[in-house]
């Protein structure tokens, strides 16, 4: 898959085929491969991981009391999921790290988020945007990975698809109020959707890596979970008499370490403590 | 530029058998968001099974002024209750 | 989080005479508070019982509110997918908490919207402790341990206080607060046991939590002049200074068991009344706090007035979207 980043030069690029069969940069952490499967957990991981540390950064500002509170609930939802896809990604790994460790030892291109989940919170429609479209698409997803052939994997997605649906739907409900109540939220709702609507095509990508979890029951086939998307997003769509944004080309680069540049920053932020004191236990 | 949403009354039903409780309020545009509200805010603990919300501008309460003549004559009408009633007790539970 | 009664204008108001109210009534309401009955939002009370208690509901649940911004301000940076989780949680709980304290605020007829806007305005006060910064994780530590381990002192007896929303609210939030000290002693054991520098980081934390820390118990009993007022109405229940001393009492073994060093040089063990004495409070910062010049008072102002201005089209939109919905209902 090209890059597709223009902020991603040549040296980059060579890193980040190491970092596909490597995963990490870091002085120190062995660069080995270690598989699809771990590779798939850190991509489940990590999106629910990077969305949840956007959304505390709403905490104590959101426009009512009451959306913090809900802010916050789906927040620890996703920080929850994160804990137990990572923790279980080092398992497979072997090499003796943990969640803490994948979440705050590794550097931008060993990260794999797709975009969506990485764009800056915005205003809240542009929040409520990103939080539609990626709950609509992890509440199909983790519906899918509950008859994974891993039972780790099974367990998580059982225990985390409820709290999806609840997301999915308080989502939903946003979209609609927002679309279909006054001539500014409207606006500003229209360029949520448009601001994320590049990165919608990345969500159901799927690669070699998938592709082979796909055949023995582990992963779940992303391009078949498309058709209920656009299904549910049309409906929620209409139900907010908004328009279906134009399709721009869409940007892709997550799954493989190519990132935008938000996500150096959030990371800056994420990890500087344990990055700061190496040693230091917390 | 400073609107609040109107207030609704949550009850909760702590766990099946026993009847919704009022445990406080949430602020809220309508009913399904004050729903949501009163998920995301009172049963973050496991303290129920069920929620109810109604407006608060919808209760309709009695008057502590009249509270009184609403609940004093209950007072006397002990033949309402079963220890007004002597029964021996070589009858047995009863 | 919780902050005694502050004075508007930096702790001298003359207590509210209630000599303009009907005297029977008076008589019949404190009669009820006395022999420990709850007052509910619709009986009849003093006009000055209504609006000391508005006062302090309101001051307390902005203190909630405004007490999410100093620990928010390390919800990004939390060094642990654990630590991260449970400030997540527990600043969500002081929203919570706020939100309790609002409407129980609300049932004596003044909208959460006014008492908003009077915090906007600079015209209600918060708890003193928010205004200061906090500069390292273990300020986090701190405030969990020092900051809640006072406010639960303060907020236990409240919950037998005389009006029913009130009390109601405070038994749930002491219920959900149980956890706030111990995750915040625990941050510190954590550190104590560490590396050097997070030693360090500890002990400057204790540093500069500790006198805000005993400053929120509010001035010395001498310069509360509505504590008799307070006391009679089962509103405050025990004096600032009693429940400061227990708080330095409970607290200075605390910290023994950390290995850290309690910054007065004049405190010590006083065998005889078998507490500690301690140095003095300096209230002049304190009134200066109060006064809105604290480190980050302009900050702490500025995020909850910019939470609520950019969030009113949210607000405005969802009841626009409910009424569009009635109309078409009633179509």
């Amino acid at each position: 898959m090209a890059p597709s980043l223009p902020t991603i030069q040549p040296g980059d690029v060579a890193n980040a085929e190491k970092a596909r069969a490597g995963g990490s940069f870091d002085a120190g952490e062995a660069v080995e491969h270690h598989g699809a499967l771990f590779d798939y957990l850190l991509r489940l991981g990590d999106d629910s991981l990077i969305l949840g540390q956007r959304l505390t950064e709403w905490c104590g500002h959101a426009p009512a009391l009451e959306i913090d509170l809900s802010l916050a609930n789906i927040g620890l939802d996703l920080i929850g999921q994160a804990s137990l896809f990572l923790n279980l990604a080092g398992e497979v790994e072997g090499k003796g790290r943990d969640g803490d460790r994948l979440a705050f030892h590794r550097d931008v291109l060993a990260f794999r988020n797709c975009l969506l989940v990485e764009q800056p919170n915005g205003d809240f429609a542009q929040t409520i945007a990103r939080q539609f479209l990626f709950s609509t698409m992890q509440l199909s997803l983790f519906e899918r990975l509950t008859g994974s052939s891993d039972h780790r994997i099974a367990e998580i997605a059982a225990k985390a698809v409820k709290e999806v649906r609840y997301h999915a739907e308080l989502a939903s409900d946003w979209v609609v109020r927002l679309g279909d109540g006054t001539e500014e939220s409207r606006r500003r709702m229209v360029d949520g959707l448009d601001w994320f609507w590049r990165f919608v095509d990345e969500m159901f990508q799927s690669d070699e890596i998938e592709q082979s979890l796909t055949r023995a029951g582990i992963a779940v086939d992303r391009a078949e979970l498309r058709q209920g998307f656009d299904a549910t997003v049309g409906n929620v769509l209409r139900d907010a008499t908004l328009p279906l944004p134009e399709y721009p080309r869409a940007l892709t680069g997550g799954r493989i370490g190519h990132h935008g540049e938000h996500l150096g920053h959030l990371l800056a932020t994420m990890q500087y403590l344990p990055r700061t004191y190496p040693d230091a236990v917390w | 530029m400073s609107h609040d949403w109107p207030l609704w009354e949550v009850f909760i039903r702590s766990k099946g058998g026993l009847s919704h409780k009022h445990v406080g309020s949430v602020h809220a545009p309508d009913g399904e968001l004050a729903l949501r509200h009163a998920r995301d805010v009172y049963t973050r603990r496991l303290e129920g099974v069920s929620l109810w919300v109604v407006q608060s501008s919808d209760i309709v309460a009695s008057d502590p002024d009249q509270s009184g003549p609403m609940f004093e004559p209950a007072e006397t009408k002990i033949y309402r209750h079963p220890t007004f009633y002597d029964i021996p007790d070589a009858v047995g539970h009863m | 989080m919780y902050t005694t009664e502050l004075k508007e204008q930096g702790g001298k108001v003359a207590p509210v005479s209630i000599v303009s109210e009907d005297p029977e009534l008076v008589a019949a309401f404190e009669a009820r508070v006395a022999a420990d009955e709850f007052i509910e939002p619709k009986d009849w009370m003093p006009e000055a019982y209504r609006r000391t208690l508005v006062r302090q509901i309101s001051q307390h649940a902005h203190s909630e509110i405004v007490g999410m911004l100093p620990e928010g301000n390390w919800l990004t940076r939390a060094p642990s997918l654990r630590r991260k989780a449970i400030l997540l949680a527990k600043v969500q709980d002081e929203g919570g908490h706020g939100l309790y304290l609002y409407c129980a605020a609300e049932t004596l007829g003044t909208s959460r919207e006014e008492m908003i806007e009077a915090l906007h305005a600079g015209k209600a006060k918060y708890s003193t402790i928010f205004n200061y910064p906090t500069l390292t994780w273990a300020d986090i530590g701190a405030i969990g341990w020092l900051v809640d381990g006072a406010a639960i002192m303060n907020q236990v007896p409240l919950q037998r206080t005389s009006y029913g929303p009130y009390a109601r609210a405070m038994i749930r939030v002491c219920k959900e607060e149980s956890f706030h000290q111990r995750q915040g002693y625990e941050i510190m054991m954590t550190l104590g046991a560490g590396t050097a520098e997070q030693k360090a980081m500890a002990q400057d934390a204790l540093n500069r939590w500790w006198w805000p820390s005993l400053m929120m118990f509010g001035p010395p009993d001498a310069d509360s002049p509505n504590s008799a007022q307070g006391f009679r109405w089962r509103i405050k229940r025990d004096s600032n200074d009693d429940l400061r001393r227990k708080f330095v009492d409970a607290t200075v073994p605390q910290a023994e068991f950390l290995g850290l060093t309690i910054p007065d040089p004049d405190l010590r063990w006083n065998a005889e009344k078998e507490g500690y004495d301690f140095g003095e409070i300096d209230w002049e910062e304190f009134y200066a706090v109060v006064r809105g010049e604290g480190p980050t008072a302009r900050e702490r102002m500025k995020a909850r007035r910019d939470a609520w201005e950019q969030g009113a089209w949210v607000r405005e939109a969802a009841d626009a979207h409910e009424a569009k919905r009635r109309a078409r209902l009633a179509a």
